[in-house]
C-alpha cells in the first residue's frame, strides 16, 4: 500500500502547456502516471503529448474522471488555480509553484478545506509511491519500493534521504514534501496519520528545518499517538537567526523555531534524531534493527 | 523586504494611522529649518533598518532648533552599533526629524501571520517601548492576542476588545479603535509581514499616535507592489547578498572559511551542518536553485570567490533529474574564465554523475571529487586548515 496516491489516481496538469509544465509532464509519464488531462486556458480542445488540453478543470474532470491536480502554473496565478481545482472537486491538489504570495495561501486554505480538498505544498518537489505514481518533479529513479514513509519540508534533501534508504536495501511506500513555505497544505502531522494506518509502512523519516514549530507539534502528535518507529533530521543547525535560508519559511523569529528546540523536542518524543544528514539511513537501520 | 520606520510611517499614514508631524533628510541644516517648522523641541531619530536605536545613540530629544542641527550633525554620518546591527554597525545617512510629544502612556500593538492558527494575528500590549520578545517570554499574559478570519478581515469587534484591554477609554479608546482597523488595512493591502507599533503613544491631551513604526513585506508578493519595492534600500544589505539576489540566487554570507554551493535551499542548509560536524565552518548559505544552469553556477561562484574569508568551497549538487555531465561542464567552464584558485570538493550525485566526475578530473583544475555528502565534508576541512 502506500498513502494518497496509487495506480488508480488519475492527475491533471494545470500549466501542461508551459515549459515547466511539459517537462515534468514528460518524466511522470516516463514513470507511468496516470495523466489523465492537462489545463491550459485557451487552449482546450488541443493534445500536447497525448494528453487531452481542456479550458478549465471542471471540464477535465467531466471528461478525464481526474482526481488528482499537479500545478505548474506561475505564483501569481497559482492560488487560482488550487481553488479551481478544489471547486471542481479534485481531491488532492499538488502545488509545485514556487513563490506564492502568504496571504493568497492563507485565503486558500480556508477554501479548499471547506471544499474537503487536501493540498501539498506550495514549494515542494511533490509526492511519489515508488512504482504506482509520481506526482512532482523529484527524479523518479532513486526511488524504490518498500515500507518507508518520508515527509520532508525540502526538495533535493529528501533525495538524499530517499537514497541512502535506498542504498541501504529500504525503499519507500511514499515519499512526500510538504513544502518549503510557511503556509503549506497537508503537514506532518496530516501525513503522519495516514502512515499510521498504513500497513505497508513500517517506519517513518521526517526531515524538517529551522522556523515555524511544525516539527514540535509533530514530536507531541508522536509521543502520544504514533506507534512506529520514526527517524528524523532537522536541517539548519548552523543557520543564523534572523536570516530567511532560501525557503520562505526557513527562519529563526524571535528566537523561536532553531534547530536545537526541534531536535530536542523530537529526541523526547522517542524520535531517532540523526544529528548529521549524512547519517539518516543509519539511524533508520537502528530504528529498524 | 524590510524598510525603513520614515517610510513605514509614510505608508500607514495613507491608510489613516496617525503619526507624529515630521521630515525626513541627510542634511543637518535641513534639520535646523525642519525644527523651526514644527518645533521648537523635536526628536531627531536616525534612519537604520535595525532596531534598538535609542540605545545605541541614534534617537535624541533637541530642545531648540539649533541644538537639532549639532544633534543632527553627530548621528548623520555615525556608525550605530545596536543588538541587532553587529559589531559591525551600520552608517547613518538620513535622520527623521519628529515634533516631541508629551507622552502619557506607551503601548504595543503588532501585526504577524501567525503559521501555527495560518491567520494573521493582531497583538496589543500595555508593556510598549521596550522588546515584546521579552514581554512574550516574562509576561505573556500581558500580550492581548485577536486572530483575524482571513475571509471576512479583521472586525470593529476585536479591535474595540483590544482597546478596552489596553484600559482605554473615553475619547482615546475611539481613536485607539480606529488606529487598529486602520493599521491592519495598511498591513493586508500592502502584503506585510510585520507591521509593528512600539510604542503606540497615548499623549497627555489623550490622543493616540505611532510614535514608531516597522514594516516587513512578503518577499513573494512585491511584484504586486512596485511602489514597496522601490522602497528598498540597498545601503542596508550585504554587498554580495544583493548581487546574488539579482541572479535569483539565494546567499546569506557567514563567518566561516568553507565556501559552500548546493542545489536546493534544505541541501544547502545541511550542507552547511555537516561541514561543522566535521571541523570546519560554512562561509555562507547558497542555494543555486533547483535546475542548476551554467550561468547559475557561474553568477555562483564570482560571489563565492569574492568572499575573502573563502580557504576552499565545497560544491554539493543532488542533479536528480538535472543531469550532472552538464553540471561539471558548468563548472568547469566558470572555474575557468573566473581563474578559480581555491581547492574545490565537488559532489555530483544524480543522473551521469559518473561522466560528470571524469570531467571534473580530466580539466586540470583543483577538484577533489566525494562520493556522499559526509565524504565531501571530510575532504573539504583539511583544506581550509593546510
Amino acid at each position: 500500500m502506500s498513502i494518497l496516491i496509487d495506480k488508480d489516481t488519475k492527475v491533471v496538469v494545470q500549466g501542461i502547456t508551459g515549459a515547466e509544465g511539459t517537462f515534468h509532464t514528460e518524466r511522470m509519464l516516463e514513470y507511468g502516471t496516470n495523466v489523465v488531462a492537462g489545463v491550459t486556458p485557451g487552449k482546450g480542445g488541443q493534445t500536447h503529448l497525448n494528453v487531452p488540453v481542456f479550458n478549465t478543470v471542471a471540464e477535465a474532470v467531466a471528461d478525464t474522471s481526474a482526481n488528482a491536480s499537479a500545478i505548474f502554473v506561475p505564483p501569481y496565478f497559482a492560488a487560482d488555480a488550487i481553488m479551481e481545482s478544489a471547486e471542481a472537486g479534485i481531491d488532492l491538489v499538488v502545488s509545485i509553484t514556487e513563490g506564492i504570495p502568504t496571504f493568497d495561501m492563507i485565503k486558500v486554505k480556508r477554501y479548499i478545506k471547506e471544499k474537503g480538498c487536501l493540498l501539498i505544498g506550495p514549494n515542494t518537489p511533490g509526492i511519489i509511491s515508488p512504482g504506482k505514481c509520481k506526482i512532482g518533479i523529484m527524479p523518479g529513479y532513486i526511488h524504490t519500493q518498500g515500507s518507508i514513509g518520508i515527509i520532508s519540508r525540502s526538495g533535493t534533501l529528501t533525495y538524499e534521504a530517499v537514497q541512502q534508504v535506498s542504498l541501504l536495501g529500504y525503499g519507500q511506500s511514499t515519499a512526500i514534501g510538504i513544502g518549503g513555505d510557511p503556509i503549506v497544505g497537508l503537514q506532518y502531522i496530516d501525513l503522519l496519520e495516514m502512515f499510521k494506518a498504513d500497513s505497508d509502512t513500517e517506519a517513518v523519516i521526517l526531515i524538517g528545518e529551522i522556523g515555524g514549530t511544525a516539527e514540535e507539534e509533530a514530536a507531541e502528535y508522536i509521543q502520544k499517538e504514533f506507534p512506529k518507529p520514526v527517524v528524523s533530521f532537522i536541517a539548519g543547525q548552523t543557520a543564523p537567526p534572523g536570516r530567511r535560508m532560501g525557503h520562505a519559511g526557513a527562519i529563526i523569529a524571535g528566537g523561536k523555531g532553531t534547530a536545537k528546540e526541534k531536535m530536542e523536542a523530537l529526541e523526547t518524543a522517542g524520535v531517532f534524531v540523526a544529528k548529521s544528514p549524512a547519517d539518516i539511513g543509519n539511524k533508520i537501520k537502528e530504528a529498524l534493527s | 523586504m524590510k524598510i525603513h520606520e520614515f517610510q513605514a510611517k509614510q505608508i500607514i499614514s495613507k491608510f489613516g494611522v496617525p503619526i507624529p508631524r515630521g521630515e525626513v533628510t541627510d542634511s543637518p541644516s535641513e534639520v535646523f529649518n525642519i525644527a523651526e517648522n514644527i518645533g521648537p523641541k523635536v526628536v531627531v531619530k536616525a534612519q537604520i533598518h535595525a532596531g534598538g536605536r535609542g540605545k545605541g545613540g541614534g534617537v535624541k530629544l533637541a530642545n531648540n532648533p539649533i541644538d537639532a542641527k549639532k544633534i543632527a550633525g553627530e548621528i548623520l554620518g555615525m556608525t550605530l552599533i545596536t543588538h541587532q546591527t553587529g559589531p559591525e554597525g551600520k552608517l547613518v545617512k538620513k535622520v527623521l526629524v519628529e515634533e516631541a510629544l508629551d507622552i502619557d502612556k506607551e503601548l504595543y500593538i503588532g501585526i504577524v501571520i501567525d503559521r501555527a492558527q495560518e491567520a494573521p494575528v493582531v497583538m496589543a500590549s500595555s508593556e510598549g517601548g521596550v522588546e515584546i520578545e521579552k514581554v512574550a517570554a516574562e509576561t505573556p499574559e500581558l500580550i492581548y492576542k485577536e486572530y483575524v478570519n482571513p475571509s471576512i478581515g479583521f472586525q470593529v469587534f476585536q479591535a474595540r476588545k483590544l482597546a478596552f484591554q489596553l484600559g482605554l477609554k473615553g475619547d482615546t479608546l475611539k481613536q485607539a479603535i480606529k488606529f487598529l482597523m486602520n493599521l491592519y488595512k495598511a498591513f493586508e493591502a500592502t502584503d506585510a509581514s510585520l507591521a509593528e507599533i512600539n510604542p503606540l503613544l497615548i499623549t497627555k491631551q489623550g490622543d493616540v499616535l505611532a510614535l514608531d513604526a516597522k514594516m516587513n513585506f512578503d518577499d513573494n508578493a512585491l511584484l504586486r507592489h512596485p511602489n514597496i519595492k522601490e522602497m528598498r534600500d540597498l545601503d542596508e544589505e550585504d554587498p554580495l547578498e544583493v548581487e546574488a539576489s539579482q541572479f535569483d540566487l539565494n546567499y546569506i554570507k557567514l563567518d566561516g572559511s568553507v565556501g559552500c554551493m548546493v542545489n536546493g535551499a534544505g541541501l544547502a542548509m545541511a550542507t552547511m551542518d555537516i561541514i561543522k560536524y566535521s571541523g570546519g565552518m560554512p562561509a555562507n548559505f547558497l542555494d543555486v536553485g533547483g535546475g542548476v544552469s551554467e550561468e547559475a553556477v557561474k553568477n555562483a561562484f564570482r560571489i563565492l570567490i569574492s568572499d575573502e574569508d573563502v580557504k576552499a568551497a565545497l560544491i554539493n549538487i543532488f542533479g536528480g533529474i538535472v543531469r550532472c555531465d552538464l553540471v561539471a561542464k558548468g563548472i568547469v567552464n566558470a572555474a575557468k574564465e573566473l581563474n578559480l584558485k581555491i581547492p574545490m570538493v565537488v559532489r555530483l550525485e544524480g543522473t551521469n554523475a559518473d561522466i560528470g566526475k571524469k570531467i571534473l578530473e580530466d580539466s586540470g583544475l583543483a577538484f577533489y571529487s566525494a562520493v556522499s555528502m559526509k565524504e565531501a565534508a571530510e575532504k573539504v576541512v583539511p583544506l581550509v586548515q593546510q
